[in-house]
């Protein structure tokens, strides 16, 4: 193995990043201006945007279903599940497929403007969000973190996307 | 080497089940006629297979009843007993204990040791007292039967006699007693017969033997474990130990002098200190019993989380057919490789018959592994012989139960669920329906009453009906009832068909209204919604003093369903097909106007509403006025209703998927399939829609439209 590739390959494994002990591992995505981080063992697949069929009477922010390899999974617009203003989908829209936990296991998709990167996380390092008052729903917020200069939100994604939720 | 044999136990209960079912059948028939060689010989062959069966596998407790069974059967065989009802009746309940005791032994419960002991001295009764003899014997092995099936005997008899150099392998008797002491309470004799006289002893050969036993519940297995390093070093015999009348059995010529013991003088000492110590281990033995009933639980929660693993048995001429279709499905497939290998356009015709033929052999292979899940629909109806023989006795009621298109056959899933709503409609009719002898008799009707169980196929689905010719429904009290739960208003006139459709009603107990017979757990309504979560619908029709009669309609198949392709502005959804009656272009002077708002169409006699799924749905439509789309009339939950839709696509199969896997139940929607390029299409549910064409959800709908707009 010549040098250039050891390098290389040390470079990709550090993407995964070395896990030191206690540490969790956070997928971040974009939506808007913020990044939203959630717990990258719960991350099932990332995939391009999709045409999705819509179901009816449903929340706005439900797009509709999707067939992943032949199961029908939910696909939820985070965007306008957070009030955030509507924005056309692009090529770096991307669907998050994610597993959520609850009274049975669900697999759940979310549309988000685009993935960012992933991180170690110590528990430590994770403060509490803020009380905004009635203002800002802080519910399905875990907590808050600074990566570099950028604070990113933890998403409870258990909560946000239970079937109470999303129906 | 030994075989496995629990690999075949699944094949046992299997072939034992399906016997006892024939038992069943044959001992309800013997009692409709006169004896029956053949028949008896039928259920003789029965009992015996499963006697056999129960033999091998070491199921003793199954074995030794079936025994008896087989008995008085045999009897019978020979015309030495005559058949009456009373041994009929005997043998019956001989047949559900038995089924009860491969059920406990099958699923590793306990069986109900005293229903068989009552069951089983009837049995013996009714072989006589000639056989008295016999019979205590056959107590006796019943109850350790018993014991083998469930809960174990009370403890173990071990007789140990070790060979004359088991000392010299290092083995000490000693040490194994001591183990044994350590699982229960243990008394030990000591058999000094073989003791030579000192002059000629040898002090290294032991001499001794020991009779025990131990009072635990321990496995067999664990006391043989003990004794596992002198296994070719001794004669070891260990049997179940059974009540206290046997302790006096034990064959112990126990000598109260020890005698003159040189080398086993050690393991005699220590005997006896253990006989003292059995007093002080009884509070432990006491803990493990305290212990064994929560074991018992646990094996009991264990077993009903894990049930048994269904198995289904088809013919092999359907499994035949399946591999020509396979075989097929293989010249088609090379031969459509060998086209795309060099394609030209000259061999576009090769391609499109290849192709359909691909199609054909899909087709039929789906249509043969869908057969393999189709059991006749006999498997249902078959309890119901025994169902009405025993209510019938109970009542007192005349019944005469009459079974046709057994034959028709049915997907096993929904046989299973269909299970439960048509054994309480059969009960209903027993209870409610059908008359009294007396009743009948003054009411001019024959004294015994006729139940009908028929089935047939109808298109895609199979149609099961419940006929009586009973007192049919009593309108009035249930009109009655309604007002009084205020279902319906007392001016509301309505027709007897809307009345009869009441006892359907959630809140509408029937027990109070139809009878006073009650207790029987589920109402109308839950039949109803069983029969709907299979996609199916129930009517009932009936007529005073004539008899009622309820039609169930199934779908053949929970997994595949044809299906018609709409479309609605940009949506397509799929509509089954066994829903829709017809479709129609709207002829505009046929519309009705009712209050402004909702729209009626005339369908010749019949007005049906309108539903705009445009509307109901909330999209946004393309088109509005109706005499630009199209009407499907399609009919749910018995009633008759027009979609509006922008064009009728195509027809296709598709397979069903649950939206509730991944997300919730839609109202108006049964599920959802994927089409041929991959994206989804709803399954549109009739009775969903027209509930929501009659309340229309708010919020959602409203933001979505708007949206959309």
């Amino acid at each position: 193995m010549s040098e250039e590739q050891q390098v290389q390959v040390n470079e990709s494994l550090d993407v995964m990043g070395e896990l030191e002990d206690g540490a969790e591992q956070y997928l971040t995505f974009i939506l808007g201006d913020e990044e939203y981080g959630v717990e990258i063992l719960r991350v099932q697949e990332i995939k391009g945007w999709d045409v999705v069929t819509s179901i009816p009477n449903t929340p706005e922010y439900l797009c509709g279903v999707l067939n992943l390899r032949g199961t029908i999974v939910p696909v939820v617009d985070l965007r306008l599940r957070f009030d955030m203003s509507v924005c056309e989908y692009n090529p770096t829209t991307v669907i998050v497929v994610l597993n959520i936990e609850g009274e049975s296991q669900r697999t759940v998709g979310i549309v988000v403007d685009g993935m960012s990167d992933t991180h170690n996380v110590m528990p430590d390092d994770i403060k509490p969000a803020p009380d905004f008052g009635s203002t800002i729903d802080i519910d399905y917020i875990n907590g808050l973190v600074t990566i570099g200069d950028n604070m990113v939100m933890l998403l409870d994604i258990d909560r946000l996307l239970s079937v109470e939720a999303i129906g | 080497m030994s075989i496995d044999i629990s690999q075949f136990h699944d094949v046992f209960f299997e072939e034992s089940f399906e016997g006892l079912d024939a038992m069943e059948s044959g001992l309800l028939n013997l009692e409709e006629g006169a004896a029956d060689v053949e028949e008896i010989n039928t259920i003789f062959r029965a009992a015996h297979s499963i006697k056999g069966g129960a033999g091998t596998f070491g199921f003793m407790a199954v074995s030794e009843f079936t025994h008896k069974m087989e008995t008085l059967l045999d009897e019978m065989r020979n015309g030495q007993r005559e058949v009456t009802p009373e041994s009929t009746n005997v043998l019956l309940e001989a047949v559900d204990v038995l089924r009860e005791m491969l059920t406990a032994v099958q699923q590793d419960q306990p069986t109900d040791d005293a229903r068989i002991a009552v069951v089983c001295e009837k049995l013996v009764d009714m072989l006589g007292g000639d056989e008295a003899g016999d019979t205590v014997e056959s107590q006796g092995e019943t109850e350790t039967a018993a014991e083998d099936g469930g809960e174990g005997p009370i403890g173990w008899k071990i007789d140990f006699r070790p060979h004359l150099h088991m000392l010299q392998t290092g083995n000490d008797p000693v040490r194994m007693i001591r183990e044994l002491d350590s699982l229960g309470e243990l008394s030990v004799t000591a058999d000094d017969n073989n003791l030579p006289p000192f002059s000629d002893l040898e002090p290294e050969d032991s001499y001794l033997a020991w009779h025990m036993e131990l009072r635990s519940d321990v496995a067999k297995e664990e006391i043989i474990e003990i004794f596992e390093w002198v296994d070719d070093d001794c004669d070891l015999t260990i049997e179940p130990l059974l009540g206290t009348a046997t302790v006096a059995e034990v064959s112990a010529p126990a000598e109260d002098e020890p005698a003159a013991i040189v080398e086993a003088d050690e393991p005699f000492v220590d005997v006896e200190e253990l006989d003292e110590e059995a007093d002080l281990i009884a509070e432990p033995a006491a803990e493990a019993e305290l212990k064994a009933p929560a074991a018992k639980a646990e094996a009991k929660q264990k077993s009903a989380s894990t049930p048994a693993a269904a198995s289904i048995r088809v013919g092999t001429d359907k499994i035949d057919s399946l591999i020509n279709m396979v075989g097929e499905l293989v010249i088609t497939q090379s031969m459509l490789s060998q086209v795309g290998e060099n394609f030209t356009e000259e061999m576009l015709p090769q391609l499109i018959d290849g192709l359909a033929q691909l199609e054909r052999n899909t087709r039929e292979m789906q249509e043969g592994v869908m057969r393999i899940r189709m059991l006749p629909i006999s498997f249902a109806f078959n309890r119901f012989p025994r169902l009405v023989h025993d209510l019938t006795s109970k009542n007192g009621k005349q019944v005469d139960l009459k079974l046709t298109g057994e034959q028709t056959e049915l997907d096993k899933t929904v046989m299973e669920k269909i299970g439960d709503p048509l054994v309480h409609l059969v009960r209903n009719s027993l209870d409610h329906g059908l008359e009294t002898p007396e009743v009948r008799a003054a009411a001019g009707k024959n004294e015994t009453g006729t139940l009908n169980l028929n089935a047939y196929h109808q298109g895609g689905n199979i149609v099961i009906e419940i006929i009586d010719d009973g007192a049919g429904l009593n309108e009035e009290k249930i009109l009655n009832k309604a007002v009084e739960k205020g279902l319906v208003a007392a001016s509301d006139n309505l027709s007897p068909e809307k009345i009869h459709e009441l006892i359907f009603m959630a809140g509408f107990s029937t027990a109070d209204v139809v009878s006073d017979i009650s207790g029987r757990g589920v109402g109308m309504d839950v039949v109803r919604k069983n029969i709907h979560s299979l996609g199916g619908s129930v009517e009932v029709s009936s007529e005073k003093g004539v008899g009622t009669k309820f039609t169930i309609r199934l779908p053949l198949t929970l997994a595949i369903m044809d299906g018609q392709s709409i479309r609605v502005a940009k949506e397509n959804y799929i509509l089954p097909l066994v829903s829709i009656v017809e479709s129609l272009e709207v002829k505009g002077s046929e519309i009705k106007q009712v209050s402004g708002k909702g729209e009626l169409y005339k369908l010749r006699e019949d007005y049906v509403p309108v539903i705009r799924l445009y509307e109901v749905f909330g999209i946004e439509p393309q088109i509005t006025d109706l005499e630009e789309g199209l009407l499907v009339v399609v009919e749910g939950d018995g009633q008759k209703v027009g979609l509006f839709i922008d064009d009728l696509l195509g027809q296709q199969q598709v397979v069903i998927k649950s939206l509730e896997t991944n997300y919730r139940k839609v109202l108006g929607l049964s599920g959802a399939t994927i089409l041929g390029d991959g994206t989804v299409a709803l399954i549109l549910d009739v009775p969903g829609l027209i509930s929501l064409y009659r309340e229309p959800p708010s919020g959602n709908s409203v933001v979505k439209a708007v949206r959309a707009a």
